[in-house]
């Protein structure tokens, strides 16, 4: 552990970092003399927040899949039965290899309309939560493989069975470990929904797209937008080095 | 206790680690030291006969009984025994008294309440009363072997099988853990200890299983075998242990 800073001494670092940055970023604006329109953002407010919460809705029912989704990826890929291996080694690189745009495009108008679904909020959660999922499970492998075989053989040792080793050792040291990479995964799940709107869903992205076409805008639009992503991304962060700290055990 | 190996084979990929060892103990032998050269085996044979390592090929036997070839099977086998590494190997997540409470619950079914008595009794046993609630990082080398041998000891187990458990501890926390074993030897607990620790080994065993090459080199009673080793092997092993003791 980083020794800890004051925290009288780190809010004015903060704040001394903060006022810098910004007049940087003012400086650069004012070189460029953009004519700012905010009053059309402005009365498009409803429209965006719609976007905003379409966003969190499908990022957050995504996520909770995607976690599902890679955890049994992991299992499959370390399952004793070789076709199990092979089949979840495949969808990984699969979903890894492929771009996102092509799955959403294939998985909507191929495959959900085969099956009958019709709601593109579903099938599009669905499919990103399979796409990060597939991401997950390489960081939970990882972090599970990461735990050594002394720790496996003491499991056994004390009569631990296969379920019970995975439940009492290895799962709560793989944890620890794969908090950081799991954090930078959800982060990018919430930007990468931004693409939802091939299949029609108008999140938060669309939105704005359609703000900037009606009313000649562009930066007005896309700051606040940025704006918003940090506004989920920031205490996720914030919320997964938390955690960290309450998995540490390591002194 | 008797001891029995026929023919044992254990192979980790194109290495043999045991190959073709046989001995049988006397039927009294209560301590058993597994001596030896460092890959020689007796590692190996420690955890065969304590059912946590399937052999390839051969017959173990503990009082009569051959120890089964399966996995499932094998696991009910080892869960009646102790074990206690030579890294420790405590878990690093769970404190002192977790690491001992948690096997007693979860695998051998105890109430909570009655599982954390009898860790306490056990750790407070082994001087560890002040440090229940710490975790493996926070304690000494010779702290973490003593939480070890509770955790392997807390079942009651029929054998308490040590492998090597003094090898990374230095001399004053050595003797830590070896009061400790010595207690438990003198207090009718039967164990199968290897290690390189000679002079502890001619105190404490009564029988001793030489290993080298991954075979067994001599069987013999304790009192023989330090008296009167019976292959050069044993003779030059010795001489080499104990020329600066």
């Amino acid at each position: 552990m980083k020794p800890a800073t004051p925290p009288v001494r780190s809010l004015l670092w903060a704040l001394l970092l903060l006022a810098g940055v910004s007049l940087v970023v003012y400086a650069l604006f004012a070189r460029v003399h953009y004519t700012w329109n905010w009053s059309a953002v402005w009365d498009y407010r409803a429209q965006f927040y719609w976007g905003w919460l379409t966003t969190l809705g499908v990022s957050l029912g995504a996520m909770l899949l995607s976690l599902v989704v890679g955890f049994a990826l992991m299992l499959g890929r370390r399952a004793p039965a070789a076709p199990v291996r092979m089949l979840c080694a495949g969808i990984v690189e699969l979903l890894r290899g492929s771009p996102l745009l092509v799955q959403l495009l294939v998985g909507y108008y191929i495959v959900a309309t085969a099956l009958r679904v019709e709601s593109p909020l579903l099938v599009g959660m669905v499919l990103l939560g399979f796409f990060e999922g597939a991401y997950l499970s390489e960081i939970f492998r990882g972090a599970v493989e990461s735990i050594g075989a002394s720790q496996r053989e003491a499991a056994r040792a004390v009569g631990f069975d296969r379920a019970q080793t995975y439940r009492f050792v290895i799962i709560p040291q793989a944890v620890r470990r794969a908090l950081p990479g799991v954090t930078g995964q959800l982060v990018s799940l919430i930007k990468d929904s931004s693409l939802l709107s091939v299949i029609g869903i108008e999140e938060l992205v669309q939105k704005v797209r359609i703000l900037n076409s009606g009313s000649y805008t562009a930066l007005e639009g896309y700051l606040p937008l940025a704006a918003a992503y940090l506004i989920v991304t920031l205490p996720l962060s914030w919320y997964a080095r938390r955690l960290e700290g309450r998995f540490a055990y390591e002194t | 206790m008797r001891l029995e190996a026929e023919a044992v084979v254990k192979r980790f990929g194109a290495f043999a680690a045991l190959d073709g060892a046989s001995f049988s103990t006397g039927g009294d032998a209560r301590v058993v030291a597994l001596l030896g050269p460092s890959g020689g085996g007796k590692s190996t044979l420690l955890r065969v006969l304590g059912g946590l390592l399937l052999p390839d090929a051969g017959e173990v036997r503990v009082d009569g009984q051959a120890l089964p070839h399966d996995e499932a099977a094998a696991l009910r086998v080892l869960r009646q025994n102790g074990f206690v590494f030579q890294g420790y190997n405590l878990f690093p997540h769970l404190t002192a008294l977790q690491n001992v409470v948690l096997p007693l619950c979860e695998v051998h079914g105890q109430p909570r309440a009655v599982a954390e008595d009898r860790a306490r009794e056990l750790l407070a046993r082994l001087g560890l009363a002040e440090h229940l609630r710490k975790r493996p990082a926070e304690l000494s080398g010779g702290q973490q072997q003593r939480a070890a041998i509770a955790r392997a000891l807390a079942p009651r187990p029929r054998l308490l099988l040590l492998d090597e458990p003094t090898s990374a501890l230095d001399p004053v926390m050595t003797g830590e853990v070896l009061d400790v074993i010595r207690e438990l030897a003198e207090g009718g607990q039967q164990i199968v200890l290897a290690t390189h620790e000679i002079s502890f080994a001619r105190k404490v065993a009564d029988w001793v299983v030489f290993l080298a090459a991954g075979k067994v080199a001599e069987s013999q009673s304790a009192a023989g075998f330090f008296s009167q080793p019976a292959t050069a092997q044993a003779r030059e092993y010795l001489d080499g242990l104990s020329r600066y003791r």
